[in-house]
């Protein structure tokens, strides 16, 4: 009796690498500074991070299982991502009922409405905290003090970001004069105001060497994003040093650092080819640039990684020059 | 600096579980199977009929058409029926069947001593003639005729001869092993190949994944100076030949031409060995070496085989089919094709026969494409296969031929590296199948 | 500002219009509009120029709309339309996995198209349906769906406006548009396979073996025999069913008909089923 044997095209073996695998080393990457926000806003980091994953996780099961009539896919890991990553955005005393808000908007609006995996168009975390940002102004900008809120459970002391005061006070001699900007070592270590994941600049460069060594991500679009931030505030600071901050500053401010590796860096919502990667960073840096100096928000990461986002498949469509392509 | 191709590439196990076992005779079995069509192009035209005796080595069947290629017999026996048998496709193809004799009486004027003749006797154009007699098709697997190849077409002129010794697919040794053990045989074929192509410098590119190989041909080199061994970086596929150009020569194919645009011909290294024995032996094309191998096979070994013999027979001298063997594939894991039973009969460019268990070779459930674009960092052609698969389940083939899609040397480093385990290589296959298609009928 | 765009709109309009024959927007209002391009043309729109251009019916005929459509369109133009007889899409194949088991295991994207080019199917006959649905997959008026018992498309005739789009999807040529018949019954011979019988039928027991059996019984001259496979002409057939019965292996398949009440067709047993009643 012959065998029936599999009948398929080849190639017929894999690679090991997989969707979770990926997914596991993004986690891992984000564990450094997990950790470290834990130790930095205590309890309340804790509550929102937690909050944030399980709701993620939950609202993806039941959309997926009642909503669309799918089988659910929370196996994945994807949605403890996004959990993870708006966590990262929002301050450690959101209240609890906001960041559920926040994991619905996330995981519906900015994965869901698209059509799941792969799909969306705009990075889900940097959608649900945009979204929690114009609805919820007062509690997402509240910023506790890290350490010294950390013992504290409820009424956590507050105190702004270093971007804020300088948006606030107009100038950066201003600025420094409040005494209340942190020197540039807290600024590395994570010692000032800020969301909970984007405070501590040297934990998530841990994380972000791992992912870089795991090819998970690859150094095109945070080195342009970073490098065109640093070079367009820098060209400013240099006409008037007074009234515009130093590159580093703004390097270690506001959440570039995580914005440039692990937000813009999304799979799904950045350009494939590497010359559309550096297209799409030196954007986002542009933008980034233009926001912090000259708009309204004192912050603008998240806005310009969106913007860039909605551009992403037209940048998509200049490919690279392929093998063997004759010059007309 | 190991030379390399710059663009793709993935870099799979290799495997060579089978790189150390010597080249094995392998005894015939009863009855024969040979394909009328063995190589690319139109079948042959049988020239025996039922209740003929045959010799070894006897003319059977005839290549008429332009690419074609003469089959001939591979064993001394009696014509048992000229029929239909079903071949690696699944569907079913002519063939004549022959009953083994056991005493082998070869056909006239085919030398069958083994001593090494290095003088190169015949005209460049005796060459080509004795080749096309000896029915030689490229063993690398494509099995064009070797004789159509080597007919440089008007205006063209050929600058380098590349011999193809990468053997980039993991598991296969056939190649290595025929480098180790008849190095010499080979210099002289390429040389040979030289002579008819009138090219006055040759490289032969190998992996560096066979260090005995190198050092084998390179001592050789002192003897052939025009030959040059080139050590290449291990990486799939190495072994393509527009990679292969682009890593030794540095010369890049234009798109849709063949290798001869940049004056360079490729050729495989058991190529050059078959055509030694046809123009210094007047052998003609009745075997080559199969590998045949597998994680669980007891014996993998590489044989010196007769065309014509029904892998069932190898694989039973290899120690059996393993119980848990999953998918039978002719050639390697990345570009082979999985073949429907065990009984298909050899044919001239099955280099390789592979077993694999359930546990390497089942599919699985593919997720949603997540946009991470390796499959477009490793297409060594520069394409974006996440993208042409779009295209191709919402059925826009124009779209899909302006992106190149018949570009795709359907070598499998997409979807070998896809982590979502997506179908890009069927769905790009079907792409092709559409596009060359729609390309026939507008040309008529 | 309002009005200074509106007026430019305006004139950019009258500017860049279009002169149209009325008669097309009247004869594609008449058409059903699927665009499933039976009719040889891309779309619905595109079959109504084609008839105001040629002003002839010659050759142009819109399946789904079917004879009531074009009566009307012929009305419109003031031509003469003529009568076609009602047609259905029949698949020409009963390899079911009983009739013939799998012999691999297939694994790879659902499409005839790609399957027929990687290999000669699960059941081992190259000319047999593949059973993965490109033939479902293109018809527009959802009048065909798989049976997941059988792994063969089913036609559901009272939808079936016999357009040919599956025709042209399946590969292998299996889907042919025949006459629905007097009272839609209709006999056709259920097999492709143009091998030698023995070889057909090592593969599936319902395989037609080129023995000749149906021609010589046919008193119309109806069928014939190619390449080891009967066919039976849908224009001459006159539904006798004589042919049925004398099929060695049953692969002759009648439609629509009352259960004859003969003993040799003995229904408990038989697991070929070639009477099919919708």
């Amino acid at each position: 009796m012959d065998k029936k044997f599999i009948i398929s095209g080849s190639p017929h073996i894999y690679a090991k690498d997989n969707v979770q695998r990926i997914m596991l080393d993004v986690i891992i990457a984000l564990l450094p500074a997990t950790l470290g926000s834990f130790y930095l806003f205590g309890f309340g980091a804790v509550r929102v991070f937690f909050v944030s994953v399980v709701s993620c996780l939950i609202f993806e099961y039941l959309i997926q299982k009642f909503l669309l009539k799918q089988k659910p896919t929370i196996n994945d890991l994807s949605a403890i991502v996004t959990g993870m990553l708006l966590a990262f955005n929002v301050p450690s005393n959101l209240p609890t009922w906001v960041v559920i808000i926040g994991s619905l908007i996330a995981i519906g609006i900015g994965k869901m409405v698209f059509g799941g995996l792969g799909q969306n168009l705009f990075n889900p975390a940097l959608v649900s905290r945009v979204f929690l940002l114009i609805s919820f102004p007062v509690y997402m900008t509240s910023w506790p003090k890290p350490i010294e809120s950390a013992r504290q459970l409820t009424d956590v002391v507050t105190g702004p970001t270093p971007l804020g005061i300088l948006k606030e006070t107009g100038s950066f001699a201003a600025a420094t004069q409040t005494g209340e900007l942190p020197s540039y070592t807290n600024m590395m270590l994570g010692n000032m105001g800020g969301s909970i994941g984007e405070v501590s600049a040297i934990l998530l460069l841990i994380g972000a060497i791992y992912l870089l060594y795991r090819k998970v991500i690859t150094l095109h679009i945070p080195l342009a994003y970073i490098l065109s931030v640093m070079i367009f505030t820098g060209i400013f600071w240099l006409i008037d040093p007074t009234k515009y901050a130093d590159p580093l500053f703004h390097l270690l401010t506001g959440g570039l650092i995580l914005g440039a590796f692990f937000m813009a860096t999304d799979m799904v919502t950045s350009p494939t080819s590497y010359k559309g990667q550096i297209i799409f960073g030196i954007g986002c840096g542009l933008l980034t640039g233009l926001i912090r100096l000259f708009g309204a928000y004192p912050e603008g990461v998240s806005f310009s990684i969106l913007i860039m986002n909605a551009f992403v498949p037209l940048i998509d469509r200049i490919s690279n020059k392929h093998f063997g392509e004759v010059k007309a | 600096m190991l030379k390399t191709f710059p663009r793709g590439g993935v870099h799979p196990d290799d495997c060579k579980i089978s790189a150390n076992s010597p080249i094995n005779v392998a005894p015939l079995p009863n009855k024969v199977f040979v394909m009328l069509n063995q190589s690319a192009g139109a079948p042959a035209i049988p020239l025996v009929k039922k209740g003929d005796q045959v010799k070894t080595g006897q003319l059977i069947a005839k290549g008429e058409a332009f690419i074609s290629a003469n089959v001939h017999s591979p064993v001394t026996g009696i014509v048992d029926k000229i029929d239909q048998i079903t071949d690696a496709t699944g569907y079913k193809h002519q063939s004549i069947i022959i009953n083994v004799e056991s005493q082998e009486i070869w056909e006239d004027g085919i030398d069958t001593t083994t001593d090494l003749l290095t003088d190169v006797k015949a005209t460049p154009q005796e060459i080509i003639e004795k080749i096309k007699n000896a029915g030689i098709v490229g063993l690398g697997g494509a099995a064009f005729p070797t004789h159509v190849k080597l007919t440089i077409p008007q205006g063209k002129v050929a600058e380098y001869l590349l011999i193809n010794g990468a053997e980039c697919e993991p598991y296969l040794t056939c190649d290595h092993r025929l480098m180790v053990e008849k190095s010499e045989e080979i210099m002289v074929g390429i040389t040979i190949i030289m002579k008819a192509l009138g090219v006055k410098k040759a490289f032969i590119g190998i992996e560096n994944n066979k260090p005995d190989a190198i050092k084998q041909l390179t001592s050789l080199t002192q003897k052939y100076s025009n030959i040059e061994v080139v050590p290449l970086k291990k990486k799939y596929p190495q072994g393509a030949e527009k990679q292969l150009i682009k890593a030794i020569t540095g010369r890049e194919v234009p798109s849709g031409k063949l290798p001869i645009e940049v004056g360079c011909v490729v050729q495989n290294v058991a190529t050059a060995k078959a055509i030694y024995d046809a123009v210094q032996k007047n052998k003609p094309l009745i075997e080559r070496v199969v590998t045949i191998t597998g994680p669980n096979l007891s014996n993998p070994s590489n044989f010196l085989t007769r065309i014509g013999v029904p892998i069932n027979h190898l694989i039973e001298l290899a120690g059996g089919l393993p119980e848990d063997t999953a998918k039978l594939i002719s050639g390697g894991p990345m570009m082979g094709k999985a073949l429907p039973n065990t009984e298909i009969p050899l044919t001239k460019g099955m280099g390789g026969i592979l077993l694999l268990p359930e546990k390497l070779s089942k599919r699985i459930e593919p997720y949603p494409c997540i946009r991470c674009g390796r499959c477009a960092h490793a297409c060594p052609m520069g394409l974006e296969p996440f993208y042409l698969e779009k295209l191709i389940i919402k059925e826009r083939w124009e779209e899909a031929e302006k992106h190149w899609i018949m570009d795709c040397m359907e070598c499998g480093s997409c979807q070998y590296t896809c982590p979502a385990k997506r179908p890009l290589l069927d769905y790009i296959r079907l792409g092709k199948n559409k596009v060359s298609a729609i390309i026939r009928s507008r040309k008529n | 500002m309002a009005a200074i765009f509106a007026a430019i709109i305006y004139l950019v309009d009258k500017q860049f219009h279009v002169e149209e024959d009325p008669r097309i927007d009247l004869i594609a209002d008449k058409l059903p509009g699927a665009n499933c391009g039976g009719c040889g043309y891309a779309g619905c729109r595109n079959f109504a120029e084609a008839i105001v251009k040629n002003n002839s019916l010659d050759n142009l005929f819109c399946a789904p709309g079917g004879n009531k459509t074009m009566a009307e369109i012929a009305q419109l133009m003031n031509l003469a339309s003529e009568e076609k007889k009602p047609q259905v899409a029949v698949v020409r194949c009963n390899g079911t996995n009983e009739n013939c088991p799998p012999k691999h295991d297939y694994e790879g994207i659902e499409s005839c198209g790609f399957a027929n080019f990687l290999f000669a199917g699960d059941g081992g006959c190259a000319y047999g349906c593949l059973g993965l649905g490109d033939c479902v997959a293109t018809c527009k008026f959802d009048a065909m769906y798989m049976d997941p018992i059988t792994g063969l498309p089913v036609v559901i005739e009272d939808n079936c406006t016999a357009c040919g789009t599956c025709v042209k999807a399946c590969p292998r040529n299996i889907i042919e548009i025949r006459n629905k018949g007097p009272k839609n019954r209709r006999i056709y011979v259920a097999c492709m396979n143009k091998e030698k019988g023995v070889y057909a039928k090592a593969n599936c027991s319902v395989a037609c073996i080129g023995c000749n059996a149906c021609v010589k019984e046919c008193k119309f001259d109806a069928i014939k025999i190619e390449s080891f496979l009967a066919y039976i002409d849908y224009q001459k057939c006159t539904l006798c069913r004589k042919c049925v019965p004398v099929c060695p292996t049953n692969c002759i398949v009648e439609v629509n008909f009352p259960v004859k009440k003969e003993a040799n067709i003995d229904l408990a047993n038989d697991s070929t089923q070639n009477i099919v009643n919708n």
